[in-house]
């Protein structure tokens, strides 16, 4: 059992964070309340308003997993996280689980310890450049100065890029993403290289956004999901059914809206177990058996909550892309609820 | 008759371990010690356990292996590849050393400068002195470098400006100030350049030689040598000499504008810039007002009795006020050195490839031995001011007043 | 015989006035400004800095928008307000938005007057210190207390956990008492330390869960139907202001609609007003071409009519505009870019066809003068009335996000209480489980917490084992969770807790600035004491401890406190990050207030130790009752300055993940309103810092001056 000194009550043995290891659900359900690890701040993504409530497409997924378990979409704790302290925060039990924008790779699934449980947005790493540079292709770089967020893959990613295409860089190193815009449009850098969603977003607050081009080439693979600790994996299984059950939500054609209408039963069997009329699927990953109505009437399908933070009609505008129904030629493909 | 007596001797008793001033100092020592030794004891073995409980172990290998990551800086060889991560550390140290050593030089000639400056009887000067000094006094340095670093980018022309024609290269197209980076010629060391080197530094020791001369002349004679105009001379003439005929041997390698950018030549990069000006201003800031104070300090009756003897100002200054001065300035001047240096960590904020960066920073991240890295660093640090101090104060001590 | 002497003056001549250079503002600028030619150039170059700074930002200040939610608002309020030129403007649009974030950090607005109270008292609490000439002695015993009111304040929790830390003195004080007489006063001093540490360490944390226990198994059969209460209480109101913001949204949609409506046409008015001079100048620019121009005069047109529409985005463009200026804009972007320049002639003829149909078009629909005031004037009401919308937008979202915790909490202890009687059943069997689990691990994995990052060469059945009797404890420890959080909410008698993570904004510095300086006086004047001592030990200790810290940068010091802090502390032990932060600083600051209390000390007329020996006092008598006091009043400058320096340093937090102003500006960045903005957020920052630092310096030199004073 772990002690923390806290202010005010001075020790709370066990609540508190480093206590879990193994019996994730347990720890939260004690709580009261789901602690998620989010990024201190990325447009679309997760940003906490002028009241301090967090919103955005990660935030999302945090939202659905606590209204997965508690019926409450407000039972989340977000603990910001830095490009250097989100792992350590996870590995600690700090948070639950981590939403923010983190790359599923191998060593981090494997050598981290940790498991990403699915892919919440398919991203890659590409790079925007002024139109009068008259640059169409990421391959006319050469010797060109690009501003790169440190400490981040993106760094390794253009270097692979450039090495493979035999061509020479200069790097800007910068701390923060407003620092590289900033550096960008004052053009300290020829180009600004980040993930694709993070450019449209950059693109998107530019007084001319027509000025700049974000260049066709993505230099790497970029899929971003939720991740747990390695070894829970009953914990593991309930972050993973609940991004599927939005995924399948939208495919089937459940929305927040006609959720709790479809919930009294419908003629497809797959809508019935996945809404709990049918089944016992919430008994089997130790949840209610309306989990997945809960989390869908809380924050809406994944089409909902694409177009709410990231979608077309926002400032963002990014377009569904490989983040589309398969059904629609994306990559988004839910397992069978059975 | 009084009969003296030894006073009787008694054997010793524990108690006076606590009740004799002969002994309490020693117990309280010893008993100081014994617990120095007991919580360095409980840390050493709770950083094991801790250690043992993460299943992780202490030493020092990382240091030996590849370090893997590009380093934007770098004034030794490095390659991502193949150098180690002891060689990304010293690139590191390298880079903390610079800024700092660059720092220092500015920082005392602004220091110096708006010191002086904000005593000035111009009532306008003074007051845009002081608002600088109070300006750079009390916002947070990190704001600062932030702030430079923006003021930099935004203010100086991008490299496509050169293009336009909008922007044009200064020096006799030499020098080229963008917001990237200032590029300048960088000198190309031909054969017999050495030759050339050799020569510079014997006139170097030709000026001293001749000044301590004029020196011992002047304490001898009274008589008084034209020191600068031969030092000058002595200076330029035979390395220029020399440079003609060994048939030119260093050549500059000239910046020109390519596709995206300049290339060729030396250059100071935008953050390095950043860094330095942020620091320097910074701390000329501290500066300014230790060497106003040194002036003040310096009492008027001074100069008055140099005017007295029929000094001129700049001789009052130079001869009577600044000695003075400089034993009240040098001490604190020191500090801000040490401040400067241990404020240089703040590269972090531009991307500056310092020690914190490498070692403290991405070294850790890869390998995750934080205890190593940290224990690394915070004694470089500690070294680095230690060395500081203690050249400033052998320097101090000889500049100090001999009081008789 | 008298003798009239003319030349004798029989009445004064009235005393006249001073030439004009003699006197007044002329007198003044000749003296103070050009007195000579040093000064003058001194005064010229004064006058060319201050007038190349006022002009470069003037304009943006005083352009300065307030009223708009996001920074496309702003661009359109400054692109509405400023037909031709320069539209460039401040935005405090985000400070207005986000002001109370910055200050507060996401402290929970219902309780900022737990903050702000915290502040006034602590003015109080230093009133003795500060003004010790005009305020009653009485007071000090309230600035002893703060020290222990703050953290309650701000962090809530029981009432009694403050007094209990205060008891520690108590405790310490009777072990002197007793323990004087039995050992004298070496021993009582000891026996004093002693036992203060044993309370606080051992004795007070089983007393505090005792406490909370006993409160919370008398309230507990009330408690479960007060949650009842509260849930069924919220669920109406939380309803209610969910139709109020639903219908609030509806309205600023409504609004925001109404102000597109009003933009459109005076965007596309102020795109056809400053394009048209615009392409004029860019139509001269090639008439001047003929015959006889060189290929530099035609690179020079081109290169000004790209610089000339660089800042022409078509997106606003009246219609038809926008294709035809981006082709111009193409056409002289490929005619520079790729060094390939038609003759003269071509030229001409070219940029001359498009411009002038561009022309055709800009002189088309214009707009009076008069319509155009009209829809500035509307415009403005329109953002107004929205900026008001927003505000009770923010207002009810905050309200709603306090009820809905507020609804979380109480189900969730309820959820807690009823399950209360199962987990202690459960609790021994578990209890047995989990230390049964743990004593039969194998050695090669006894040691280990944690199943993250094993060593290599485990055998797997080990590390499965090892797993499982984690998981056995990880059950225990959620047992004891539930249980014990019962006791604490049920059992608190006080104020509901803040958890650190909430703390940010300026707040954040001044807890870390003030916590850290007031802790660290006690430790630094014991170091200053140590540095002066005669015993080789305690001194070279000391000396050692102050130029180890001051030798490594703060931010050194901070990320030990993030990386290393757990490793050197007993297993098991957990900080909250900002009570590291806290503990860091602390040793931090001490090593500096121990030079300035040493400064202090040396600054001492050798006399005064010399008379204190004289009177036969000992040393901790001469130190307690002679020297101190003497030393730390010349020292309160010295550490007030040491203040300011702790303070600015706080920024440093920021790397470390906690959201200091500067970390929060980022924050505020991260939101899709205000991405882009830059220069407001850190201009307000840094004026911030700048009154409070600058304040307090003043203070110091007030001091200073006054130490003076009182010792000529």
């Amino acid at each position: 059992m772990k002690k923390s000194v806290l202010f005010g009550a001075l020790t709370l043995a066990g609540l508190a964070a480093g206590a879990a290891q193994a019996a994730t659900l347990d720890d939260v359900k004690a709580r009261g309340s789901l602690n998620c690890g989010v990024t201190t701040g990325l447009v679309g993504f997760a940003a906490p308003d002028a009241n301090g409530v967090w919103d955005g497409f990660d935030v999302g997924v945090c939202r659905a997993v606590a209204a997965a378990i508690f019926g409450d979409a407000s039972a989340v704790n977000f603990v910001p996280t830095t490009g250097q302290t989100r792992f350590t925060a996870l590995a600690s039990g700090e948070i639950d689980m981590l939403a923010r924008n983190t790359t599923w790779t191998f060593s981090r699934d494997t050598d981290l310890k940790f498991d990403f449980v699915g892919v919440n947005y398919y991203d890659g790493q590409g790079f925007i450049v002024p139109t009068a540079l008259g640059v169409s292709s990421a391959k006319e770089l050469d010797g060109a100065t690009i501003c790169i967020q440190t400490g981040t893959t993106t760094e390794l990613n253009l270097a692979d890029f450039f090495r493979a295409n035999n061509i020479s860089y200069v790097a800007v190193p910068i701390e923060t993403n407003a620092e590289g815009q900033q550096q960008y449009l004052a053009g300290a850098c020829d180009a600004y290289t980040t993930d694709a969603s993070g450019l449209a977003a950059t693109r998107a607050t530019f007084e001319n956004p027509g000025d700049h081009i974000i260049l066709p080439e993505i230099v790497s693979k970029e899929p971003l999901g939720p991740l747990v600790r390695h070894g829970d994996n009953e914990w593991g299984d309930i972050v993973m059914w609940t991004l599927n059950a939005l995924i399948a939500a939208e495919e089937y054609g459940v929305t927040s809206t006609n959720v709790n209408e479809l919930a009294a039963g419908t003629d497809n069997p797959e809508i019935n177990r996945l809404l709990g009329t049918e089944g016992e699927l919430g008994a089997m990953i130790g949840l209610s058996n309306d989990w997945a109505k809960n989390a869908i009437a809380a924050v809406g399908n994944y089409g909902e909550l694409f177009e709410k933070n990231i979608g077309e009609n926002t400032p963002i505008g990014l377009a569904r892309g490989l983040n589309a129904q398969w059904t629609n030629g994306g990559l988004l493909y839910s397992p069978p609820f059975r | 008759m009084a009969i003296t007596t030894d006073p009787p001797v008694q054997g010793f008793r524990l108690s006076q371990l606590i009740y004799d001033t002969r002994y309490r100092s020693m117990t309280i020592q010893v008993v100081a010690m014994i617990l120095l030794m007991l919580f360095f004891a409980g840390l050493v073995s709770n950083t094991m356990t801790n250690l043992a409980s993460k299943g992780k172990t202490f030493d020092f290998g990382f240091m030996g292996r590849p370090a893997g990551y590009e380093i934007s800086q770098s004034l030794i060889a490095y390659d991502a590849v193949t150098s180690t991560h002891a060689r990304a550390a010293l690139v590191g140290i390298l880079n903390t050393l610079l800024v700092a050593f660059l720092g220092c030089i500015l920082a005392t000639i602004l220091g110096v400068l708006f010191g002086v400056l904000r005593l000035s009887r111009n009532w306008l000067i003074s007051r845009l002195t002081a608002v600088y000094v109070e300006g750079f006094r009390n916002v947070p340095l990190l704001l600062w470098i932030i702030a430079i670093y923006a003021i930099i980018t935004e203010s100086l022309p991008a490299p496509a400006a050169f293009r336009t024609g909008e922007a044009s290269m200064i020096l006799n197209d030499s020098v080229a100030v963008t917001n990237r980076a200032i590029y300048m010629p960088a000198p190309v060391w031909g054969a017999n350049s050495t030759i050339l080197i050799a020569v510079f530094l014997l006139s170097l020791a030709g000026i001293w030689a001749f000044r301590r001369y004029a020196a011992a002349r002047q304490e001898a004679t009274g008589q008084i040598l034209p020191v600068l105009w031969v030092s000058l001379a002595l200076f330029f003439v035979p390395s220029i000499l020399f440079f003609f005929i060994l048939g030119r041997p260093v050549s500059l390698d000239y910046p020109a504008l390519t596709r995206f950018n300049f290339e060729g030549g030396m250059q100071l990069r935008g953050s390095l810039l950043a860094l330095w000006l942020a620091l320097s201003l910074y701390t000329a800031a501290f500066i300014a007002e230790n060497v106003r104070a040194g002036i003040l300090a310096v009492s008027k009756g001074q100069s008055e009795a140099a005017f007295a003897l029929g000094l001129r100002p700049n001789r009052t200054m130079k001869l009577v006020i600044l000695p003075q001065a400089l034993r009240v300035i040098i001490p604190p001047l020191i500090s801000q050195y040490l401040n400067l240096t241990k404020n240089s960590s703040l590269a972090i904020a531009v991307g500056y490839a310092d020690v914190r960066a490498t070692l403290g920073g991405t070294t850790i991240n890869l390998t995750g031995k934080e205890l190593e890295g940290m224990l690394l660093m915070g004694l470089f640090y500690l070294l680095l001011s230690l060395l500081i101090s203690g050249a400033m104060n052998i320097y101090n001590a000889r500049k100090q007043l001999v009081s008789r | 015989m008298t003798q009239n002497l003319s030349y004798v003056r029989a009445a004064m001549i009235d005393q006249q006035d001073p030439p004009l250079t003699q006197k007044g503002a002329v007198r003044w600028v000749r003296e103070n400004l050009l007195s000579g030619w040093l000064n003058i150039l001194l005064t010229v170059l004064s006058i060319a800095a201050i007038w190349y700074v006022t002009s470069h930002l003037l304009h943006w200040f005083l352009n300065a928008v307030w009223n708009a939610g996001s920074l496309t608002e702003c661009r359109e309020v400054l692109s509405v307000l400023h037909q031709v030129g320069d539209n460039s403007g401040a935005c405090w649009g985000v400070i207005r938005d986000r002001w109370t974030q910055l200050l507060f950090g996401s402290y929970p607005p219902a309780f900022y007057w737990r903050s702000i109270l915290a502040m006034i008292l602590l003015v109080v609490a230093l009133m003795p210190v500060l003004f010790r000439d005009k305020v009653s002695g009485k007071l000090y015993y309230f600035s002893a207390f703060y020290p222990f009111l703050m953290p309650w304040l701000l962090w809530g929790g029981s009432f009694w956990v403050p007094l209990l830390a205060v008891a520690g003195f108590g405790v310490g004080y009777v072990a002197l008492r007793l323990l004087t007489p039995v050992g004298g006063a070496v021993l009582g001093v000891v026996g004093a330390i002693v036992a203060a540490l044993v309370w606080w360490i051992v004795a007070m944390t089983p007393i505090n869960d005792a406490l909370h226990r006993a409160v919370a198994n008398m309230r507990i059969e009330g408690a479960r139907d007060a949650l009842i209460a509260t849930q069924d209480g919220l669920a109406p109101r939380i309803a209610q202001i969910e139709a109020d913001r639903d219908a609030v949204t509806a309205q600023v949609a409504v609004a925001v609609a109404a102000k597109n409506a009003i933009y459109a046409p005076l965007a596309t008015e102020q795109f056809r007003r400053s394009v048209g001079p615009v392409l004029d100048e860019v139509a001269a620019l090639f008439d001047g071409l003929g015959a006889t121009s060189t290929q530099a005069d035609l690179a020079a047109a081109y290169v000004g009519a790209h610089r000339l529409l660089l800042d022409f985005a078509p997106a606003r463009a009246p219609e038809g505009m926008g294709p035809l200026l981006e082709q111009i804009k193409t056409t002289v972007r490929v005619r520079v870019t790729e060094d390939n320049l038609a003759d003269a002639q071509e030229a001409v003829a070219e940029i001359g066809a498009l411009v002038a149909q561009a022309r055709g078009l800009t002189a088309a629909n214009a707009m009076s003068d008069a319509d155009l005031a009209t829809g500035q004037a509307a415009f403005l009401g329109a953002m107004r009335e929205l900026t008001a919308l927003r505000e009770t937008q923010t207002r009810i979202g905050a309200e709603l996000f306090r009820m809905t915790e507020e609804r979380r909490g109480a189900t969730t202890l309820l959820r807690n209480i009823d399950q209360r009687a199962a987990n202690i059943a459960a609790h021994p069997g578990l209890l047995a489980a989990a230390e049964e689990a743990r004593a039969a691990l194998p050695e090669s994995v006894a040691l280990l917490t944690s199943a993250d990052d094993l060593p290599e060469g485990l055998a797997p059945a080990d590390v499965a084992q090892l797993r499982d009797a984690l998981r056995a404890e990880a059950a225990l420890a959620s047992n004891e969770g539930a249980t014990f959080s019962i006791y604490y909410e049920v059992g608190r008698v006080g104020l509901q807790p803040v958890p650190s993570a909430s703390f940010g904004g300026f707040q954040l510095s001044l807890i870390i600035g003030v916590a850290g300086i007031a802790m660290s006086l006690p430790l630094g004047i014991l170091l200053a004491l140590g540095r002066q001592s005669n015993l080789l030990i305690i001194n070279k200790v000391s000396v050692g401890f102050i130029e180890i810290i001051r030798g490594v940068p703060l931010i050194v010091w901070l990320l030990t406190a993030q990386f290393l802090l757990n490793y050197f502390l007993p297993p098991g032990t957990e900080f909250d990050l900002v009570l590291r932060v806290i503990i860091m600083v602390t040793l931090f600051a001490s090593a500096y207030i121990a030079e300035v209390v040493r400064g202090g000390l040396a600054a001492l007329p050798r006399g005064q130790y010399e008379a204190a020996d004289a009177l036969g006092l000992d040393y901790w008598k001469s130190m307690q009752l002679i020297v101190l006091p003497q030393a730390l009043k010349i020292s309160i400058p010295g550490i007030v300055n040491t203040f300011i320096g702790l303070f600015k340093d706080t920024t440093l937090v920021l790397f470390i993940g906690l959201f200091d102003p500067l970390g929060l500006s980022n924050t505020i960045r991260a939101t899709t309103e205000w991405n882009g903005i830059y220069w407001e957020l850190f201009i307000f920052i840094g004026v911030l810092f700048f009154i409070f630092c600058f304040s307090m310096g003043r203070y110091s030199l007030f001091l200073e001056r006054k130490l003076q004073r009182e010792n000529r």
